[in-house]
């Protein structure tokens, strides 16, 4: 596990060096801040549970943007063949991608810190809901980077990875929203599966072992499965 | 120290690389040689553990790739094909990013990155980006890459394919300085250069061995047969022939094309002989115009579309 932090620091570094970060950046600043501040009034509640709401969306799209080129490119370019024959192992060159991405989510997120300290001043801010809020951002951004780690590693074409990373994304936050066309017992199981509600329980502020489980599992199985098309690709 | 055995690769259909075997010892420089798509590369990536082999065993100093991937990709430096490298990386970060990964220590790394920049003559480039250097500086901070640790052996696929006259000569310069002590394997598809940089061939034809050794060893093998050839004024085939002929050593002798009143002639010689002295006897004593005279012996080229032209 020790090649998980040079493998971080390269990729994480790489984000900066090219002008897609600050583009991906500040195109999430102005569609959420767009977003929030443009009915902020017309409810009149000193509350961020908005801009929360519209972050699964939002990060359904900006995420898999975020992780299309971890192999793809790799893959595209031939630097693959360079990186699996350095003594690292799959599971690091899986992790410290990974881990790259949900850094760079996070660093996108510290910036919307503002929306929180602008509410406070305005009114009596709750700010257990907050911190929930960022929490469950970024167990849902890790888990959204990992199926756009798995999407990248699908292919070598990064708009291909990006298109499918979308796909399932889109499909994870939408999927509770058919739920009145499906039998019952469908119902439950899609409720589950769906990434909108388990967020926006910890974005009450609501600590169930049962929506950080659903987020945990959904990063864990991403990463293994992009851990099995690496090894099979072999 | 590099012991193949019945090594082979299937991609569906198609088999790559068929049951090849051989060992190579400690400090030499093996060349693999063979047309395009011979299953040179194929080999080479199995050998760096990048590709897994679909049945057969590799062992690097009795380790088996199987269960130690990871230990010889520690004792192994590789320059793949073409060199692929981060494009958005500065070379100075992308050396000091592979000193970090192939854990040379943090003290020490500066150094070494300087050490490896001097040595492959990148010292000028260090500050600028992978995108922006020619094909010849990226070759070198290929090398670079893969002479980070001061591995045991070292991989090189085609490191002068698509390189000038003069980078060529650089680099095969270089891994000669390098192959002064290590072990290293190169793939190449060029004669020459297999001639000027190592020690050992191995010719791979459609994913077989098709000749292993040295390259005297190799030529001698090859039942090379010399050939003289003669251009005459003033001479018939006939009396060329019957002149001639009668020579011991001398298996064939055939007209060539030849113009304006002068006959061009191949003789065809056993090998290991030089007829040289007793064909110039002969002319003398006859009234023939000599207007040249050169011998000929199998190069490697012949040799190699011998053994690669069959089937």
């Amino acid at each position: 596990m020790r090649q998980v932090l040079p493998i971080f620091k390269k990729e994480f570094r790489s984000y900066f060096v090219s002008p897609i970060a600050y583009i991906v950046i500040a195109i999430f600043l102005i569609v959420t801040g767009w977003f929030f501040f443009s009915t902020f009034f017309l409810f009149n509640q000193a509350s961020v549970r908005n801009f929360f709401a519209l972050l699964p969306i939002i990060f359904a799209f900006v995420i898999p943007a975020v992780t299309m080129r971890l192999v793809s490119e790799e893959l595209n370019v031939g630097t693959y063949e360079l990186l699996l024959t350095l003594p690292v192992t799959f599971r690091e060159v899986v992790l410290g991608k990974f881990l790259a991405a949900t850094a760079f989510v996070a660093a996108m997120l510290v910036p919307t810190l503002a929306y929180p300290v602008i509410v406070a001043f305005l009114g009596d801010l709750d700010w257990g809901p907050v911190i929930g809020g960022y929490l469950g951002a970024i167990l849902l951004g890790a888990s959204f980077s990992a199926v756009g780690l798995l999407a990248s590693s699908l292919t070598r074409n990064q708009i291909v990875a990006f298109i499918i990373g979308v796909a399932i994304c889109f499909a994870l936050v939408l999927i509770d929203k058919i739920l009145v066309f499906v039998p019952s017992w469908l119902a439950g199981i899609l409720d589950y599966l769906g990434a909108d509600s388990h967020f926006e329980n910890i974005s009450k502020g609501i600590l169930d072992s049962r929506d950080i489980l659903y987020f945990l599992s959904l990063t864990f199985l991403g990463l293994y499965a992009t851990h099995l098309i690496m090894e099979e690709k072999g | 120290m590099i012991h193949v055995e019945k090594l082979t690769k299937n991609f569906g259909d198609l088999c790559a690389v068929d049951h090849i075997s051989f060992d190579i010892p400690k400090g030499q420089i093996v060349g693999l040689l063979g047309p395009n798509g011979a299953g040179k590369t194929t080999t080479l990536r199995m050998l760096t553990g990048f590709l897994r082999p679909s049945s057969g065993t590799i062992r690097v100093k009795d380790l088996s790739i199987d269960e130690h991937s990871l230990e010889i990709r520690k004792l192994l430096g590789y320059l793949p094909e073409s060199a692929p490298l981060y494009h958005d990386m500065l070379v100075y970060d992308y050396l000091q990013y592979v000193a970090d990964i192939r854990e040379v220590e943090k003290k020490n790394r500066l150094s070494r990155v300087r050490e490896m920049a001097d040595l492959c003559g990148i010292r000028e480039v260090m500050h600028k980006p992978v995108s922006e250097l020619s094909k010849g500086y990226k070759q070198r901070v290929g090398l670079a890459h893969a002479m980070m640790k001061d591995p045991e052996i070292l991989v090189f696929d085609e490191p002068t394919s698509g390189l000038d006259p003069n980078q060529i000569i650089e680099i095969r310069e270089i891994i000669r300085k390098i192959g002064k002590e290590k072990t290293v394997i190169l793939s190449t598809h060029i004669l020459s250069e297999a001639e000027a940089t190592c020690d050992r061939v191995v010719i791979i034809h459609q994913g077989k061995i098709a000749a292993d050794g040295t390259m005297e060893s190799l030529k001698e093998s090859a039942s090379g047969e010399s050939s003289i050839h003669l251009a005459l004024r003033e001479a018939d085939f006939n009396s060329v022939q019957e002149a001639l002929g009668s020579l011991r050593g001398i298996t064939r002798i055939s007209p060539e094309e030849g113009d304006g009143g002068i006959l061009r002639v191949k003789l065809s010689c056993r090998a290991g002989e030089d007829l040289r002295p007793q064909v110039y006897q002969r002319i003398k004593e006859s009234q023939w115009v000599l207007i040249e005279f050169y011998q000929e012996t199998q190069s490697l080229e012949d040799i190699f579309q011998k053994l690669t032209l069959e089937n």
